[in-house]
């Protein structure tokens, strides 16, 4: 069986984010980018499958400028087998990540589909989703554990919602986004950064793929959330009651 | 070896009372002695020929019995023991004693809530971060500007009242805690950032800014400062500017001779030496802030810095490696600083054992590498303007020292968790000492073919009896090297000491690369400086604290400033 994980390049988690003075987005130049916390659980996962014999074979598939060849690299260097590059140099929405992702699968036809649940960027959580309608396949989102059974062709997934976990039975071929507690991601040993280097990565357009993009979200303008004022020092109760009445208006 | 090491080495030996050469003996309390207690020293050495001894006592005694507590008879005296050992040092009769009135005076123009008597709060302030030492001070001031500090000083010098400068109380030689019952002098309030030149870099702060906030301040400029280690959390600049720092960036970016343009000190008859500049260059006569940076607050109290903090650098990369023996590393030393060149920005060592201890004791740690253990591992960092030819570089030298064998294994950290994953491991060995029993901290710096052969030496002398971990900034040949065992004892403190210091001077090393001299080592700088340097030292000391009100029982042997 073949896995497809779908991996993003954003910010790096651990960067003070600043917003462009043009308030046209997130401050990107100079910036450390890694790949989505999210799609290395999910890469870990599809990764931990082939390791139990399940699976035969890892695609890793990026989606955007060229940059996001690094990106692949670095799933490669985790242990993918092989890597996809739709190369596209606008911004790109999650409708349209699933059609191209779409457009792979039909190519490709991997047995399971495999995506971090949100991207830290945009905090979308709609790609996974998006995807499974499109192909028509069941999805089991924020993955907390998931176990494979290929004699009955299925994935038991527990998903982590709300009220609790909920445990899904998936006929595969499926799609599964990945939720934090799902699994630790391993570092790419020195070895297998040096093999990834000689891994092909396959370069598509969305030309190639008979994907129509079109710009269907536009983000009008991005700011701060406000700064947290810092606390007023009260000296007494009637102060206090007096602040409330005149001030805040709650009472 | 220097002519003068080898009488230096005489000189320590005749006049130590080596545990070796201990003798059960009561104590014998005569007149009023207070007395200081460590938990680990045994040799408690006097650089005097015995005939001079005359008032001294050169008592050792040995209790085995852990955290027994004698109270002492005589008023006005304390006699505590902790652990085992009870190294003799006699408070200097010349200090006053506080009384009313000098309280009276401080809070005066302190105020009445930075004139701290309470238990609690003096309990903190009396003991070091190790545990290891405990002061009995019944005065800690906090002042909040230099005019204060001045006044503090003054009326310390006219009263001889002694005085310990502290800051962060991160110190691991004992040198910010009071011996006896000086006067604490915490400078946590000054912690204003005074100003900050996006041009130049340079950063005016006051002396009691914990490195932490400084980084998060210069995050935001675009700047990062020179320093860093793993108390940043804690520590302040000015106590990191008194006792010359090292840390993990040493490597690249030099140390704080280099990087602080400037200081204001006080001195220790309350006048205010200020020197701060913000100049890069200035060759106008003695350079003075020389003298206070490194003297561990012997010669007066720093209380503002200017340093030059360099840009922060977007590209930044954290290799963890594993190399099966020590020539391997020191190979690999060889090349990174030839192949990674200007990238360099720290280079790390820990070996077996401090891996063990770092995954036993620290929480949410894991092996960046796969079993097995291997020897000896190494951390690279390079910090660069460009990502990736930065880490074409990085990956190029990793292929080549893999392709010479000189790595068994590693890994490349992939983004900012990663990494600080990988420095979480290095960082929280001394974490992890604190909570596998008690430690024998050294701190040397060894020619960096040497630093091995030392480890090794060690381990064949104490055996089973402790566990000798070992680590450090390789790349600056400074080795930490660390004896863990469940509780002190005599017998491991004999295999250690003065073992480890000899060796260390008879190969040409420091004892004390970046920890300073502080209370721990205040009798041993002979080991690494001839006596006739001492003695300038001493006279410098003469000039600038005529009353020895400064620190006192610290950094310079007792004998060669009384």
């Amino acid at each position: 069986m073949k896995i497809m994980v779908a991996i993003k390049r954003v910010v790096d988690y651990a960067v003070k984010i600043r917003v462009k003075p043009d308030k046209s987005g997130v401050e990107t130049q100079n910036v450390k980018m890694s790949m989505n916390p999210f799609c290395e659980i999910a890469l870990e996962e599809a990764l931990r499958i082939k390791e139990s014999g399940i699976a035969s074979e890892v695609v890793a598939v990026s989606m955007g400028p060229s940059h996001c060849i690094d990106t692949i690299r670095t799933g490669l260097a985790m242990g993918a087998d092989r890597g996809i590059h739709v190369e596209y140099l606008n911004a790109l929405y999650p409708l349209s990540v699933a059609k191209l992702l779409k457009a792979l699968v039909d190519v490709e036809k991997p047995g399971l589909l495999i995506l971090g649940k949100q991207a830290i960027d945009d905090d979308c959580n709609q790609t996974g989703q998006m995807i499974a309608g499109l192909l028509k396949w069941p999805q089991g989102t924020f993955a907390s554990k998931v176990v494979l059974d290929m004699e009955k062709q299925s994935a038991i997934v527990d998903r982590e919602v709300d009220g609790g976990i909920e445990t899904l039975c998936l006929d595969l071929p499926a799609v599964i986004t990945t939720d934090l507690r799902l699994n630790q991601p391993r570092y790419a040993t020195l070895p297998n950064i040096m093999k990834a280097k000689s891994k092909a990565i396959k370069k598509y357009t969305p030309q190639d793929l008979n994907v129509d993009i079109r710009r269907d979200l536009e983000v009008v303008h991005v700011t701060e959330p406000p700064k947290r004022k810092a606390g007023v020092m009260l000296s007494s109760v009637n102060e206090l009651i007096d602040k409330l009445k005149n001030e805040a208006r709650i009472i | 070896m220097e002519n003068w090491r080898s009488s230096a080495h005489r000189l320590l030996r005749l006049c130590s009372n080596h545990p070796s050469g201990y003798r059960f003996s009561r104590m014998v309390r005569k007149s009023a002695h207070s007395e200081v207690l460590c938990r680990h020293e045994g040799a408690f050495t006097q650089i005097q020929p015995p005939i001079l001894q005359k008032k001294r006592h050169f008592e050792l005694y040995s209790h085995h019995l852990p955290l027994r507590w004698v109270i002492g008879k005589t008023p006005g005296t304390q006699s505590r023991y902790f652990c085992f050992m009870a190294t003799k040092i006699e408070r200097n009769s010349t200090f006053a004693q506080l009384n009313s009135d000098d309280i009276s005076y401080f809070k005066k123009f302190l105020g009445e809530k930075n004139v701290i008597q309470e238990e609690d709060a003096l309990l903190a302030a009396n003991i070091d971060w190790m545990h290891k030492y405990r002061g009995s001070s019944k005065l800690l001031l906090q002042p909040r500007s230099t005019e204060e500090v001045s006044q503090i000083l003054k009326y310390c010098n006219s009263r001889r009242l002694a005085v310990v400068p502290q800051g962060g109380n991160t110190g691991l030689v004992g040198g910010s805690v009071p011996v006896f019952d000086e006067v604490i002098v915490n400078v946590s309030l000054m912690n204003n950032i005074i100003s900050f030149d996006k041009v130049s870099g340079v950063l005016v702060c006051e002396a009691g800014c914990i490195l932490e906030n400084l980084i998060s301040f210069l995050d935001n400029q675009g700047f990062i400062m020179p320093l860093d280690l793993g108390a940043k959390g804690s520590c302040q600049i000015g106590g990191n500017v008194s006792t010359n720092a090292g840390g993990l960036r040493l490597l690249r970016y030099g140390s704080l001779h280099g990087n602080v343009l400037g200081l204001e000190a006080v001195t220790a008859n309350g006048e205010v030496l200020d020197m701060l500049s913000t100049l890069r260059k200035d060759n106008t006569g003695y350079d003075l802030k020389h003298l206070f940076i490194g003297s561990e607050g012997s010669l007066g109290i720093v209380t503002k810095v200017s340093i030059l903090t360099p840009p922060k650098l977007s590209s930044v990369n954290v290799a963890f490696l594993a190399c099966k023996d020590y020539f391997s590393c020191q190979k690999l030393l060889l090349e990174a600083k030839r192949k990674l060149g200007e990238i360099l920005s720290a280079f790390e060592f820990l070996d077996e054992q401090s891996m063990t201890l770092a995954l036993n004791y620290l929480e949410g740690v894991r092996n960046p590498l796969p079993p097995p253990l291997h020897n000896f591992y190494i951390l690279i960092e390079t910090t660069g303007s460009n990502e990736s030819y930065d880490k074409e570089k990085l990956e190029a030298f990793l292929l080549g020292a893999m392709e010479r064998d000189l790595i068994s294994d590693g890994i490349v950290a992939q983004d900012i968790q990663q990494a600080s994953s990988v420095w979480r491991i290095r960082e929280g060995i001394p974490e992890a000492l604190t909570r596998a029993g008690v430690t024998y901290k050294y701190d040397l710096s060894l020619p960096v073919d040497k630093i091995n052969d030392l480890v090794k030496e060690m381990r064949n002398r104490l055996g089973n009896l402790a566990t000798v971990v070992a680590y450090g900034h390789l790349g600056d040949g400074n080795l930490h090297l660390n004896i863990s065992a469940s509780q002190y004892d005599d017998a491991i403190l004999a295999q250690i000491e003065p073992f480890v210091y000899e060796w260390t001077s008879k190969n040409q090393g420091s004892i004390s690369a970046e920890h300073g001299l502080g209370l721990m080592k205040a009798n041993k700088i002979l080991y690494s400086k001839s006596p006739l340097t001492v003695q300038v030292m001493a006279s410098i000391k003469k000039l600038l604290d005529p009353n020895g009100i400064l620190n006192p029982y610290k950094v310079l042997p007792q004998s060669m400033v009384a």
